[in-house]
């Protein structure tokens, strides 16, 4: 159990985490990582159910499964800060002969990560087998997965959606990350997704929105409501409103920083306004 | 030289029918998946007796994949049906990163695969999901002959950890293997013993090559047989041992030749021991409207074409 300043220490720890990473090998995707955060770091150390052994076999705890496979920055930092793997692994971000790819995969053997993601629209459906397989294993444990929204633009997406409510996939919360901006910039402008809020329940899911989702008590809300609403023959889907690059000012609103990394100066800007907390690696 | 009898045509497609049944009763962590084509896949009993471990998807062949890899998480073995050309072209990238790529043992069974479909035409017929399986590193990629090599080889697999692609068709052809075979994943199965020429069949045109091989006997040429339905990983040391003693190889496929079985057996032959070979297999192109027999012959996938293969390949021995 964490209380809220632990919580935001965690996610201060994570940013700068962020930023180191992509800035030492000039690539990686830090503005959609700052933009989830919060929200990775109250799911896996607050809102999952996780066994302590950090064995992979899937059994007997709540899992996760991130869609948007170029936020791994986020991902990497909170799964070794949660105990997966060492801390200081984080320096091998999407060096040569690193566990920690550019996109997480399970072929190089990183504790945490659970299937490959990157090329997009895919990681529903896996969330959707694993589901099935809980309820065939009668194991209550619940899903968790997370997914862009630009991502949303892929078609494979709707099988699973219109999958997942046809078949009663209630012990799946399917969270969007809903910062409306992707590669060539809003997603309004570049393939606009119309009402999701809508289409999720035309499809027939239950919808939570969190619209503070760069707030660590919105979000622990906001997902307490979605657990509740588990087990009720509908699949969740969770509406997270967040700022692309939260957390450092001239990050923040633009998809400028999707895919870019911060330069010396710009790095020491983002430290300034993040100070060390729990330690760097 | 040895022969061979047809106990009677039976497609293969319902000895996959019938090995996942048999796997249903034997195997609690087996599941299937389907999208829209239980019949045509004979995974009807499956369903009935263990509907709780069978997920109809619709006609969403992606979904139906990433499903399936993430069935693996918690120790499940999913088996995935529908046909050839939406088992692979159509969902390449997903059998690629959600499953090759994260190792998931994953087992996509693929019927109405090659020319054979027949009459529905070349959108149904795929002459390419050889060399796209056989290319993704990890992939096990299997073609079985006969109905019952298709029913021993789907029991296998589910013994096999890491993804398979097997692939068999839809019409009824002569089943001539024993009924009581093990299937050994990567081992190929020499058939009758020759000395002139070696050919090297898979599918549906393993049939074809004893057919062609008895033909030639007649004629005074010796043909070594060799089934080989496991593609990849290739026995290479049978195919060596074979063309070492003929000196030249004759391959077949319902299949493009590029990409094929053929041009595995020709990266060993370059590798350890050139010799001639001819292909038996699509010449680069789609198939169409037909009978199978009449798209068979058109394309020359056949004993006759097997037959007119060994004798232009003897002749380049000199």
């Amino acid at each position: 159990m964490s209380n809220t300043q632990q919580l935001e220490d965690l996610t201060t720890q994570v940013r700068r985490d962020i930023l180191r990473m992509v800035h030492k090998v000039n690539s990686g995707h830090p503005g959609g990582s700052l933009g989830c955060a919060e929200f990775l770091v109250a799911l896996y150390n607050e809102i999952m159910d996780r066994k302590d052994t950090f064995d992979m076999d899937g059994i007997g705890e709540d899992l996760f499964f991130l869609s948007n496979g170029h936020i791994s920055p986020v991902f990497y930092s909170v799964l070794a800060r949660a105990g997966y793997f060492p801390v200081e692994e984080l320096s091998t971000f999407r060096l040569i002969n690193s566990r920690l790819q550019g996109h997480p995969t399970t072929h190089e053997g990183l504790p945490g990560i659970r299937v490959a993601s990157g090329s997009l629209g895919q990681g529903m459906s896996v969330a959707i087998g694993a589901a099935q397989a809980k309820k065939l294993n009668n194991d209550s444990h619940l899903i968790y997965s997370l997914h862009g929204d630009g991502e949303l633009q892929e078609g494979q997406n709707w099988e699973a959606i219109m999958y997942a409510a046809g078949n009663n996939v209630d012990n799946l919360i399917s969270t969007i990350d809903l910062n409306g901006q992707q590669i060539d910039g809003p997603t309004d402008v570049v393939l606009p997704l119309g009402n999701v809020k809508d289409k999720f329940e035309a499809f027939g899911w239950t919808v939570v929105e969190i619209n503070q989702g760069n707030n660590i008590d919105e979000i622990l809300k906001g997902m307490a409501v979605a657990k509740s609403k588990t087990g009720q023959g509908k699949p969740v889907c969770v509406l997270l409103k967040t700022v692309m690059g939260n957390g450092v000012d001239f990050m923040m609103h633009t998809h400028a920083w999707h895919g870019k990394a911060p330069n010396d100066d710009q790095l020491a800007i983002g430290m300034e306004q993040n100070a060390e907390t729990l330690g760097d690696y | 030289m040895k022969t061979y009898t047809n106990t009677g045509n039976k497609d293969t497609r319902s000895g996959f029918g019938a090995g996942l049944t048999e796997l249903g009763q034997t195997n609690e962590n087996v599941v299937a998946l389907c999208a829209d084509l239980i019949g045509s896949l004979k995974m009807d009993d499956f369903k009935k007796n263990h509907p709780e471990r069978f997920y109809q998807v619709g006609i969403a062949e992606a979904n139906m994949i990433g499903m399936a890899a993430g069935l693996t998480i918690g120790g499940k073995i999913p088996f995935t049906g529908t046909f050839a050309n939406f088992s692979t072209g159509r969902v390449y990238d997903q059998i690629r990163q959600s499953v090759a790529y994260s190792d998931k043992n994953v087992k996509i069974c693929a019927s109405h695969a090659g020319l054979t479909l027949g009459e529905d035409g070349a959108t149904h017929q795929i002459l390419e999901d050889i060399g796209l399986m056989k290319m993704l590193p990890g992939m096990t990629v299997i073609n079985t002959c006969d109905y019952n090599q298709t029913k021993a080889a789907t029991i296998a697999i589910a013994d096999h950890k890491g993804p398979v692609y097997l692939r068999f068709g839809r019409p009824s052809v002569p089943n001539f293997t024993p009924e009581d075979q093990t299937f050994e994943i990567g081992k190929a199965l020499q058939l009758t013993e020759g000395t002139d020429v070696t050919i090297v069949a898979t599918g549906h045109l393993v049939w074809e090559a004893l057919e062609a091989a008895k033909t030639l006997n007649d004629k005074g040429i010796s043909a070594e047989v060799i089934d080989i339905h496991t593609i990849k990983p290739l026995d290479d040391e049978a195919i060596l041992k074979s063309v070492g003693k003929t000196g030249c190889v004759v391959t077949a496929e319902e299949h493009n030749y590029m990409g094929g079985l053929g041009e595995s057996v020709a990266r060993v032959l370059a590798l350890h021991h050139p010799a001639p070979q001819e292909f038996v297999a699509t010449q680069d192109t789609f198939g169409e409207s037909g009978t199978p027999a009449q798209l068979m012959e058109k394309y020359g996938l056949n004993s006759a074409s097997i037959i007119k293969a060994a004798n232009k390949v003897i002749a380049r021995k000199k």
